[in-house]
């Protein structure tokens, strides 16, 4: 073999997101005479956006691997900002460099697969994110089968401190524009022409553009271990899979989890490389506005890579808890519950917000090192107010704790209360009263184990709070 | 580091406290009015005579011209005091202080708080613009770890715990019954205490202070002047302040079953007021009892009984009205409700009657003797692990 012409680029790291709480699409129907249907989709908490998701994704993908981020590239369908960058609360809940770079990627659901070939045919180490909660009218199709995710795909250079696990061999896009799904800027739901007329589309275009990325990779059809196919509904997903005539095609996850707008390729490209083996050439085939088609073959490194990763989209999609149809309408504010008779919080101050932002978005603690005492927040005198400025900054967000007491606040305002409230002990030192997400009352106790995690806490005039809370460890 | 105190230098010559009650048709201004024109009256001076004033106020207004408008004073210093629940009785404190100085002979301390014109339940800080990291919980829920953490240190069962801190509402209800400046004035069973719909953790609505309007004021000048104004004074024993900071909510080492800032500024008072034992000296103590289990922990963090031996002394009534020691003889916030900046001062005013002996046949105590002839008075504002703790003590009799 001779030796290659330019350096072997690909998917370096990567992780996914799945929010806890399922949705049984069997309560849908119930409660809005319509819809619903088999299975579950997830559904993000209150708490969560797009931003916080990506934020939990991109946590997973760094997880003990030594990447360094020079880009970060994110697209959502319905971010929290417009005119402002969303990326960049994720780069700094992330705590990526100050000398890189964090864009957005647009609103359409192609945001994703559209960073993926930027970062496939830049230079540098480029983490993708993308993240997206899908909503519809009470009854409809989007309510029953979208889904919440976030995703972070890592693609960069085949360096020996971050080996290149997925070598991206071949891409294609062909580009079309006809109107498939829309929705205007600001307007909560998406709406749909008919879908046949997608499909029938949407056939001839993932045809050339999977044969063309085949060809650039210099490979055949029957050499094709596995195919993903993101598309708007699982229906043309499905058709337009069985006409590539792929060995295997992977489950689209529409059964647990749903189609999670623009993160859906990417969740289906993680789902692709934690199926496949050294040597597996595999594709994802994305559907949007056109259809992009990226070829890997799986490298050795990804079996070393696999024990430090977090937890697989299957194994996300496996576990989760229900959330009844009701609260799940309250989440995203199409059922407005009476809020206590307490007053709203005010909106986060823009300056203190930036001169905490190393507290507020990626959670560093500062530590004494003349005792070893943890400040959080950090402080600039020492515990004992004997010294001032010798503090070090302290990195928390990946430590665990173990509840100390606990309570339930009944009164508090909360986008959905009642507030789960306890005092964590970190492990290796420092102490915090959080807030509990994505646990239900009667399953705090006194001992319990807690991660954190990111999050949205209220938005008032249009500004999301960001702050960490506090989840039960679930193992 | 010193803490001198002073001790027998200032008399309180004279008070007055309006009713706290949800005053729907008075503002700020009239209950200022109000408590002031009694405590005019109570020490037998016209206002100029007083030479300056501490107005405390958590959220009534900014500046000393909230109080100097409605008086309208002329040309008066008037120092506007914030210090959370403590409010009313720093203002006090800094006008002792003033007063000792030799700055000013006669000097005024106002609380005044209107709380009911927010529409919200509860009380509610008005918030600092903040990078929004901030904790969001209610009092009560930071109040609530602190029962199942000290029934677990001392070994004391669930049931046990709900009805020492049923026990404590009960009383401080059946003292307020007899009160007419109390908002409420019926006697609760502790089983209706008990059951009653849960706020945050454990604390039901009957654990809890309520919220009222009100104003309360004191005239104070030299111990040696007091006879100019009345026959019986009061004489400031101690005044004792600690601001916490905040490390009991980070540090690993709090355990949620003491309040140490209260304990520090109880060592201080009763060191400026010379007291050993505070239980052979204190006859009678107001102290905060912004939730039933807060004044269950006060009984120790204060020396009134040992680590671990309130909720048995509770139970068994020594702080009842009739007890050996009682406590929150007028009702406490539990009958008054907790208008911030005027609920120091209100407990000083019932310390004011009780030791003149004129808090009327149905209330006064029978505790005070010639050698335990003392009155405390408590506040604590903000929450376990970061709060600000105040203790006055005083007596009708110098040294």
């Amino acid at each position: 073999m001779l030796g290659r012409l330019r350096a072997v680029r690909g998917i370096t790291a990567w992780g996914s997101y799945l929010p806890f709480r399922r949705l049984d699409r069997a309560e849908i129907a119930a409660v809005a005479g319509k819809g619903g249907g088999r299975g579950t989709r997830t559904v993000a908490s209150f708490d969560e956006d797009p931003t916080t998701m990506a934020v939990e994704a991109g946590r997973r993908a760094l997880g003990g691997a030594s990447v360094v981020v020079d880009t970060l590239l994110f697209g959502s369908v319905n971010p929290a900002y417009a005119d402002k960058t969303n990326a960049t609360a994720v780069h700094s809940a992330l705590r990526l460099s100050d000398s890189s770079g964090a864009f957005d990627l647009g609103f359409s659901t192609r945001s994703a697969v559209a960073g993926l070939l930027l970062a496939a045919s830049g230079t540098g180490t480029t983490m993708v994110a993308a993240a997206d909660i899908r909503v519809g009218r009470a009854g409809s199709a989007d309510e029953a089968a979208g889904g919440d995710a976030g995703t972070a795909i890592v693609i960069g250079n085949d360096v020996a401190e971050s080996p290149v696990l997925a070598e991206i061999v071949g891409t294609a896009s062909r580009t079309a524009e006809f109107i498939d799904r829309w929705r205007t800027p600001g307007e909560p739901f998406s709406k749909m022409w008919d879908d046949k007329f997608a499909q029938v589309t949407y056939t001839p275009l993932a045809v050339e553009s999977y044969d063309s990325a085949l060809v650039a990779a210099g490979v055949g059809r029957p050499d094709v271990s596995s195919v993903a196919v993101s598309g708007p509904t699982a229906r043309i997903a499905g058709a337009i899979a069985n006409v590539l005539g792929a060995a295997k095609t992977l489950d689209d996850l529409s059964s647990s989890v749903g189609q999670c707008g623009a993160a859906q390729p990417a969740l289906l490209l993680a789902h692709l490389l934690e199926s496949s083996s050294p040597g597996d050439v595999v594709a994802l085939v994305s559907l949007a506005d056109g259809v992009d088609t990226i070829v890997l073959r799986i490298t050795d490194a990804i079996v070393a890579a696999a024990d430090r990763r977090g937890p697989t989209v299957a194994a996300q999609a496996a576990s989760g808890a229900p959330v009844r149809y009701g609260k799940f309408l309250a989440w995203r504010g199409l059922l407005e519950i009476d809020p206590p008779r307490r007053p709203e919080p005010q909106r986060v101050s823009a300056t203190a917000a930036a001169r905490s932002d190393a507290w507020k978005f990626g959670f560093v603690a500062s530590v004494d090192p003349s005792t070893g005492d943890v400040a959080m927040p950090p402080a600039r005198v020492s515990n004992d107010g004997e010294r001032v400025d010798e503090m070090v900054e302290h990195p928390m967000s990946d430590a665990a704790g173990t509840i100390v007491t606990f309570t339930i606040d009944r009164v508090a305002y909360s986008p959905s209360p009642p507030i789960v409230f306890a005092v964590v002990d970190f492990d290796g030192g420092g102490r915090l009263p959080l807030e509990l997400c994505d646990c239900d009352e009667d399953e705090v106790e006194i001992g319990a184990r807690v991660e954190m995690t990111f999050r949205r806490l209220y938005t008032v005039d249009g500004i999301p709070n960001y702050f960490w809370k506090a989840r039960l460890a679930r193992g | 580091m010193a803490s001198h105190g002073i001790t027998d230098q200032i008399a309180l010559v004279g008070m007055g406290c309006t009713r706290f009650v949800e005053h729907w048709d008075m503002g700020l201004d009239d209950l200022i009015v109000r408590a002031a024109t009694d405590a005019y009256e109570s020490a037998g001076i016209d206002k100029a005579a007083v030479d300056a004033y501490w107005f405390g106020t958590a959220q009534g207004g900014m500046s000393g011209i909230t109080l100097a408008r409605p008086l309208q004073l002329q040309n008066k210093p008037v120092t506007r005091v914030e210090n959370y629940c403590a409010t009313g009785s720093d203002a006090l404190r800094q006008a002792c202080y003033a007063v000792a100085s030799g700055a000013y002979d006669v000097a005024m301390a106002v609380g005044a708080e209107k709380t009911k014109d927010s529409g919200y339940q509860g009380l509610n800080a008005v918030p600092v613009p903040n990078d929004g990291t901030g904790r969001t919980l209610t009092a009560a829920a930071m109040f609530s770890m602190v029962g199942p953490a000290y029934g677990e240190k001392f070994g004391v069962s669930d049931s046990d715990m709900r009805t020492a801190m049923a026990h404590v509402a009960e009383k401080n209800h059946a003292n307020g019954a007899k009160n007419p400046l109390a908002q409420f004035r019926r006697e609760v069973s502790a089983e209706t205490i008990c059951a009653s719909p849960k706020v945050a953790g454990d604390l039901g609505v009957f654990d809890c202070a309520g919220v009222a309007d009100g104003a309360a004021a004191a005239i104070i000048c030299r111990a040696e002047d007091a006879h100019l104004y009345t026959d019986n004074p009061l004489y400031v024993k101690a005044l004792s302040l600690v601001a916490g900071n905040g490390s009991g909510l980070t540090d690993q080492s709090y355990d949620y079953t003491t309040f140490p800032e209260i304990a520090a500024c109880a060592v201080d008072a009763y060191e400026q007021a010379g007291v050993g034992d505070p239980s052979a000296r204190i006859a009678m103590a107001e102290v905060h009892d912004c939730f039933t289990i807060t004044e269950l922990v006060l009984m120790e963090d204060l020396g009134f009984s040992e680590r671990g031996t309130a909720w048995r002394e509770v139970l068994d009534g020594r702080f009842d009205l009739d007890g050996d020691l009682p406590i929150n003889t007028d009702g406490g916030l539990k009958s008054f409700g907790h208008p911030v900046g005027a609920s120091g001062l209100r407990m000083i005013y019932e310390a004011w009657l009780q030791l003149r002996g004129e808090a009327g046949p149905d209330r006064q105590v029978d505790s005070i003797t010639a050698e335990r002839n003392l009155a405390l008075t408590h506040n604590l504002g903000g929450y376990p692990g970061e709060m600000v703790s105040f203790i006055s003590i005083l007596g009708s009799t110098l040294d």
